[in-house]
């Protein structure tokens, strides 16, 4: 007989390991998940390799709100890992997810979280194959923190690493930068100020995708600019290549209304997170047939070579040029991005 | 964007500092940029860069923040550490470093402080939690005080009893004057700060003009109306000129706005004189609130702690013996360029500011180090 699940609140019991533990597992987060992997409940996933190589991410996801337009802690937990193989090169096969639940959760929260986080699986096309479930008592978490790892097996044929990066190689950009990062800080309500926009949250599997298909060996490095933005993720790159990034401020993609929320914030879009974009350096002799494939992939059409790799001068740094010439000197961020008062 | 692209224009960009190019023929002049908005956009739109290098800016003293002594900022968390105290300050605060950490270590090891974008958040706070003390850090010019001054008159209207005021505004005459006084700074003119003026009026600064001969040019913060305050500024100096002109005039009216002045004047007071980092005291160069309103000044309601404080603090310094010096105020001043000061990207950072200079995105310092210049071509 199918265990049901009636309470109305996530208990510590429910972390207990006990009958209410299995209820909460069994009765209620497993069946959105139904896959033959899960089914079995034991204490491991098993599933057969492919030969050649498998990449493996974790993640943890503690974004406040849970909820915000264009996604909720649910569907960013699957893409987050999701993404992480994709520019990694690999087809995101298994998730698996550990949920730490705050006590005094409602358990249609809950619910609403898992079925968004099974149907931005089933999108993306993997399967979440086990993890586990801890409950700590109320205020030690803000509701729900969710932490995953993720395998996926390895499409691309030549290793992409700062290494593979060289001077002239370009710097495409899959599309509209600064989305997630400015709903979720206007969808705390901290600040009085509202705009049209959601989160970019998605997969981006697909265009690595295309592009895997389309210049496989012209592709040399990708990453996904999370947390810290695009400054973060070519800021790094730059130190771990040697080389500098130059972009041309025109040629990025933002949209009106981020455009707009960073104007009035004082804050710069290449420290905003995204979180369903990637950075991809593509030597320069492919990248026109790598954009055309993006822009022909749905979800590619904004996707637009942003700049190139260049010599350094005196030591690695990603640079933005204006349109009038002069250039200034993007660096990372020490911590949060804080809006100025005048 | 509206009100942006039109004044980032990269054709009539090019073809000011063109104009600018040929004002400066075989001159040099040194201008001072006196607010932190200014220096902000002159790194981050790179302007020096397309500068003639006889045109020196110097970074005056209008970052609210930068120019805050180290006490007032222990001060104002100090309070924070009082049981049931909420602390609410601006963000450009959060990182400011005081002698036992910034507000956001601070916020990091337990203490209740929030970030707040306008003095209204701050007492919706103290609204929401009746319980507790909330105390709202104040900083800023006249370009700020109106909203704080309205929001103690509001606080006043609900009747609140948790909420209090820690005020450090300050005025934007006093330290312009203290610069030109001080006999080592020659500088020929300025780039008048553009929000304090739309509560102050252009006219404001029609002492500067007078009293010392130096032109002043109010400007707004685009890369295309400090090119175009310059050209406005090189003409009058070429001139033998000292007048205000306004070309911020979308915003900034020639008088004082009416309505934030008769708040300011209802609400707040000259102080006899007030510290500030770097330029040290300057008579009548701050505000505090009036006695009337004594109930929401953050200093009467916690005058003991903040007195206690202060004696630890001085017994503390009689035992340490100075701590580490920083010379912000000879960047402060223009005396010497960021990069110029020993501890410039050494242990002076972002990561770990050792001066106010280094913290807010408006100091001279951060905007220097983050903006660093490098020419690609």
């Amino acid at each position: 007989m199918p265990i049901s699940f009636k309470d109305e609140r996530i208990e510590l019991a429910h972390g207990s390991g006990g009958l209410a533990g299995r209820r909460l597992i069994e009765g209620l987060i497993a069946p959105y998940f139904q896959n033959d992997l899960l089914s079995k409940l034991s204490d491991a996933a098993v599933f057969p390799v492919q030969a050649g190589r498998m990449a493996m991410t974790a993640d943890s996801f503690v974004v406040k709100p849970l909820r915000f337009p264009g996604g909720s802690i649910g569907s960013l937990a699957v893409h987050g890992t999701v993404n992480d193989l994709a520019v990694s090169g690999a087809r995101p096969l298994y998730i698996l997810a550990n949920l730490i639940i705050e006590a005094g959760l409602s358990v249609a929260i809950l619910q609403e979280e898992l079925a968004a986080m099974a149907q931005a699986a089933s999108e993306s096309g993997v399967l979440i194959v086990g993890g586990d479930t801890k409950v700590v008592e109320h205020g030690k978490a803000d509701g729900l923190y969710i932490s995953t790892a993720g395998v996926g097996v390895v499409e691309a044929p030549r290793a992409l690493s700062a290494e593979a990066v060289s001077i002239g190689d370009k710097v495409i950009l899959s599309g509209a930068i600064g989305d997630h990062g400015i709903t979720v800080l206007l969808a705390r309500g901290e600040l009085d100020l509202s705009a049209d926009i959601k989160s970019d949250s998605r997969s981006v599997w697909p265009l690595v995708k295309a592009l895997l298909e389309a210049c496989p060996q012209a592709l040399r490095w990708m990453r996904d600019p999370t947390r810290g933005g695009v400054s973060a993720s070519l800021n790094e790159l730059a130190a771990d290549c040697g080389y500098s990034i130059v972009l041309e401020e025109e040629s990025l993609p933002v949209d009106r209304a981020v455009r707009g929320a960073c104007e009035v914030l004082g804050l710069d879009v290449l420290h905003v997170a995204n979180e369903g974009q990637f950075l991809a350096i593509v030597d320069a002799a492919s990248a026109e047939i790598a954009l055309a494939a993006l822009k022909s992939t749905p979800g590619g059409s904004r996707a637009c070579i942003v700049g190139e790799v260049v010599e350094t001068k005196k030591s690695p740094r990603l640079l933005v040029r204006t349109p009038y010439g002069a250039s200034r000197v993007v660096d990372m961020l020490v911590g949060d991005q804080l809006p100025r008062i005048c | 964007m509206k009100f942006v692209d039109e004044f980032r224009d990269p054709e009539l960009i090019k073809s000011t500092v063109g104009e600018i190019e040929s004002l400066m023929q075989g001159r040099s002049y040194r201008v001072m940029e006196v607010c932190g908005g200014h220096t902000h956009s002159i790194y981050r739109f790179g302007l020096e860069q397309l500068l003639p290098s006889s045109l020196e800016f110097i970074h005056g003293p209008g970052c609210p923040v930068c120019i805050l002594p180290m006490d007032r900022v222990d001060e104002g968390l100090k309070l924070a550490a009082q049981k049931n105290v909420i602390l609410a300050a601006y963000g450009d605060m959060m990182r400011v470093p005081g002698h036992s950490g910034s507000a956001l270590e601070l916020k990091a090891s337990g203490l209740d402080i929030r970030m707040v974008y306008s003095p209204l958040d701050a007492l919706k706070i103290a609204v929401d939690n009746p319980q507790s003390q909330v105390v709202f850090f104040a900083i800023g010019f006249e370009t700020t005080a109106p909203a704080t001054a309205l929001t103690v008159l509001k606080a006043q209207e609900l009747g609140l009893s948790n909420f209090t005021v820690f005020v450090n505004h300050v005025t934007v005459i006093p330290p312009m004057r203290a610069v030109l006084d001080d006999p080592d700074l020659k500088i020929d003119g300025f780039i008048g700060p553009g929000h304090v003026a739309t509560v102050i009026g252009a006219c404001a600064y029609d002492e500067i003009a007078r009293d010392y001969k130096k032109p002043v040019v109010v400007s707004g913060f685009e890369p295309l109306d400090i090119l175009q305050s310059l050209v406005l500024l090189l003409r009058q100096l070429n001139n033998g000129e000292a007048r205000v002109e306004n070309q911020y005039a979308r915003v900034v009216p020639w008088a004082p706005n009416a309505t934030a002045s008769t708040v300011l004047a209802k609400v707040f007071e000259l102080r006899p004189t007030f510290e500030w980092r770097g330029l040290g005291a300057i008579l009548q160069s701050a505000v505090k609130l009036r006695a009337q309103f004594s109930q929401y000044d953050a200093e009467v309601r916690f005058a003991e702690v903040l007195a206690n404080h202060r004696i630890d603090l001085e017994k503390d310094r009689i035992e340490r013996g100075r701590g580490p010096s920083t010379p912000c105020g000879e960047v402060l001043k223009g005396l010497i360029k960021p990069n110029q000061c020993a501890l410039f990207g050494k242990e002076c950072r972002p990561e770990k500011p050792l001066g106010a200079l280094m913290v807010s995105s408006e100091g001279a310092c951060a905007a220097h180090f983050n903006y660093a210049h490098e020419r690609i071509d």
